[in-house]
């Protein structure tokens, strides 16, 4: 561009200059970078030497952490694409529910009992979103009832076939199966003996696992958080997709005006959520070996939080999976966390109260401020 | 002067048991402003959304560039080339400019056989059409939302010429707009026109219509009189027109001649 004067266009004296670190600043993830480091600040000064830093410890709030991830990358797509869905707890259980009858009661091998639930399970967000769209009722409303709907069916059906809540067995049916490690496995495990051999990471002293270290690989959960968080930040930012996202949150009217295919985007993300529902369900069963009709209960609103302190809007229209992966750190490290510096766990519960609204505070400020909203 | 781009003839438009259109008849042709003008609920805007395919007419025929057309949805007329703006749905505030102004049309590269949202393109090109219709952005990726009315409309405008427009339809564009703001709407419409678009511009208000319209439609509970054109029209002939003639008199008298 040609850098004499006449060239340019005159600058408006009515906008002020803006400084480059400011602007670097005010992005929808401050709110969730801001709690992060105080988090994590908060417990290198107080729980610096429970354990929470050493190698073990971090996989444990890292696993917990991924957990709340992938139903959150999965409930922020769906809430900037203007709604909400309620049933995610519940389809946690069904899925995981699901798995168990097909693979453990009915003997069908694994691989297919995931990916029957995976069907399944996609097709009732579909399902969802047809409802709501077609209806046109809130979101809220109509996966309320699929919150109960499918927590009926969880605990209806594994009382029917086999009296008992709790299907278990899947950990020795799955050993041979070729999927089940994508769900269950690990990763990088020569990658973490070795750090043990040379003694990075501390080793196994007694017992069978003498000389193991006591990390011995990457859970796929984490691996699956990792690709999820990677995946719904390009496809929202980068593509075209993703501004069909925002689009159809922010006015969907505005939005179907030029030809955005709205029903279709909305649809799409719930099954997206679905999916990211199931893919938590695959992994818990895999882990526990077994699948209870109380899995996932309240899960639904602990991604919402996250989704929010990560700074999208619950109106739809704006967001960011990157701030909701932050979100969901938090989340993880403070639950985790309290736990090491052995404190009262239903302290938990008023730290994230008073984290949320901090959060959510500091998000709507930053937000009025890039979106000229009043 | 050559045939009509669009011609909708005899269009009529029933919700349930009102009546909004009662067999309507309008041609636009390239180049003019035609203002559509009429009080509330005279069906200004149940007019213009069948043009624009939101709405499909009870009865009547439209044809855009000689043919028939039947619009099933926004798209094909989208496609086809006209382009609506509307008054308070043009823009989703929560969106940086570039991100609306390519909504619905977002420009591709591909990148390892994946197509990629073109955000360089997206905001040069953005800065460039708003830099020509006068508007200094903060950047390409300011919110909708910090922008004034007028400056919301004329991007809009600006958008819908980008993505090569034969119609523009604009639903009353300067009625919630101060004076240097209408001011600025109408000149863009002037710009416009000037490049060979037709614009079908609705407004209430007749010396913005007087100001930049070549022909002038008054509907009036769903119906219309016909067409006048530049100078064999006077603005108080107008004014009575759209009032339905009679009552318009007698309040005009009982005001003073301010309305
Ligand atoms: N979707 C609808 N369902 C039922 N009636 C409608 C619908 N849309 C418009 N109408 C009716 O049709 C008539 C014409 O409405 P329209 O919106 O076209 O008026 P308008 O000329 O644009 O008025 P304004 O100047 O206030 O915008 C009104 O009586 C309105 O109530
Ligand atoms: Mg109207």
């Amino acid at each position: 561009m040609s850098t004499t004067a006449q060239a340019q266009t005159p600058a408006d004296e009515r906008v002020k200059e803006i400084s480059a670190f400011r602007k670097a600043l005010i992005r929808p993830e401050l709110g969730g970078i801001c709690g992060t480091i105080i988090v994590f600040a908060f417990f290198l000064l107080f729980a610096h030497d429970s354990g929470m830093f050493n190698s073990q410890g971090v996989i444990n709030w890292s696993v917990v952490s991924a957990q709340f991830t992938i139903i959150a990358v999965g409930a922020c797509l769906l809430m900037i694409a203007g709604e909400f869905d309620l049933s995610v707890g519940s389809m946690i259980g069904f899925a995981g529910m699901m798995i168990a009858i097909f693979s453990a009661t009915m003997d069908w091998p694994v691989w297919l009992a995931i990916i029957t639930t995976f069907a399944l399970c996609i097709s009732l967000g579909a399902l969802n979103g047809f409802i709501v769209i077609r209806t046109g009722l809130p979101s809220f409303i109509v996966t309320l009832a699929f919150l109960f709907i499918l927590r009926g069916f969880t605990i209806y059906f594994p009382q029917l076939i086999e009296r008992k809540t709790i299907i278990g067995g899947i950990k020795d049916i799955s050993a041979n199966d070729w999927l089940a490690p994508v769900f269950g496995g690990k990763i990088l495990t020569g990658f973490f003996q070795w750090l043990g051999e040379i003694g990075a990471i501390a080793t196994f002293e007694r017992g069978n696992l003498a000389g193991k270290p006591v990390v011995d690989g990457i859970p796929m959960l984490i691996v699956w958080a990792i690709a999820l968080v990677i995946f719904g930040h390009v496809l929202l930012t980068k593509t075209r997709f993703g501004n069909w996202i925002f689009a159809s949150g922010g006015d969907a009217q505005a939005a179907r005006y030029v030809g955005v295919p709205v029903n279709r985007v909305k649809i799409l993300m719930f099954m997206f959520t679905a999916f990211c529902a199931t893919v938590f369900a695959t992994c818990q069963v895999m882990e526990f070996g077994s699948a209870g009709a109380d899995r996932g209960l309240l899960k639904e609103f602990e991604a919402i939080i996250a989704v929010v302190i990560g700074g999208a809007l619950l109106t739809g229209g704006y967001g960011s999976v990157i701030g909701a992966a932050l979100g969901a750190l938090i989340f993880g490290v403070v639950q985790q966390g309290l736990f090491f510096a052995g404190v009262e766990s239903s302290l938990f519960r008023v730290f994230l109260g008073v984290l949320l609204l901090m959060a959510v505070i500091l998000n709507t400020y930053i937000r009025r401020m890039i979106t000229g909203e009043r | 002067m050559a045939d009509p781009i669009i011609r909708m003839v005899d269009i009529e438009k029933h919700f349930g048991s009102v009546i909004a259109l009662a067999g309507v008849t309008l041609e636009v042709f390239s180049g003019e402003c035609h203002c559509l003008l009429g009080d509330n609920g005279a069906g200004k805007s149940t007019f213009i959304k069948t043009m624009s395919g939101v709405h499909k007419p009870t009865a009547g025929e439209i044809f855009f560039e000689g043919k028939i057309m039947n619009f099933v949805n926004p798209r094909d007329a989208i496609n086809a080339g006209i382009a609506t703006v509307y008054q308070d749905l043009a823009m989703i505030p929560l969106m940086s400019v570039s991100r609306n102004f390519f909504m619905g049309n977002e420009p591709l590269k591909r990148i390892a056989g994946i197509s990629f949202f073109d955000h360089q393109f997206a905001n040069r090109v953005t800065m460039e059409e708003m830099r020509k219709m006068g508007i200094n952005l903060r950047g390409p990726d300011q919110a909708v939302g910090t922008l004034s009315g007028g400056e919301r409309q004329t991007v809009a405008i600006s958008r819908a010429v980008y993505f090569g427009a034969k119609v523009l339809i604009l639903d009353e564009p300067t009625s919630a707009l101060g004076v240097r703001q209408t001011a600025n709407v109408l000149a863009t419409i002037d710009k416009v026109r000037k490049q060979g678009i037709a614009v079908v511009f609705i407004t209430h208000n007749v010396r913005h219509a007087m100001a930049v319209g070549d022909r002038f439609t008054v509907l009036n509970r769903g119906k219309t009189l016909g067409t006048a054109e530049r100078g064999k029209i006077t603005p108080e002939e107008l004014q009575d027109l759209m009032a339905g003639g009679q009552e318009m008199v007698e309040l005009e008298g009982s005001l003073g001649g301010t309305v």
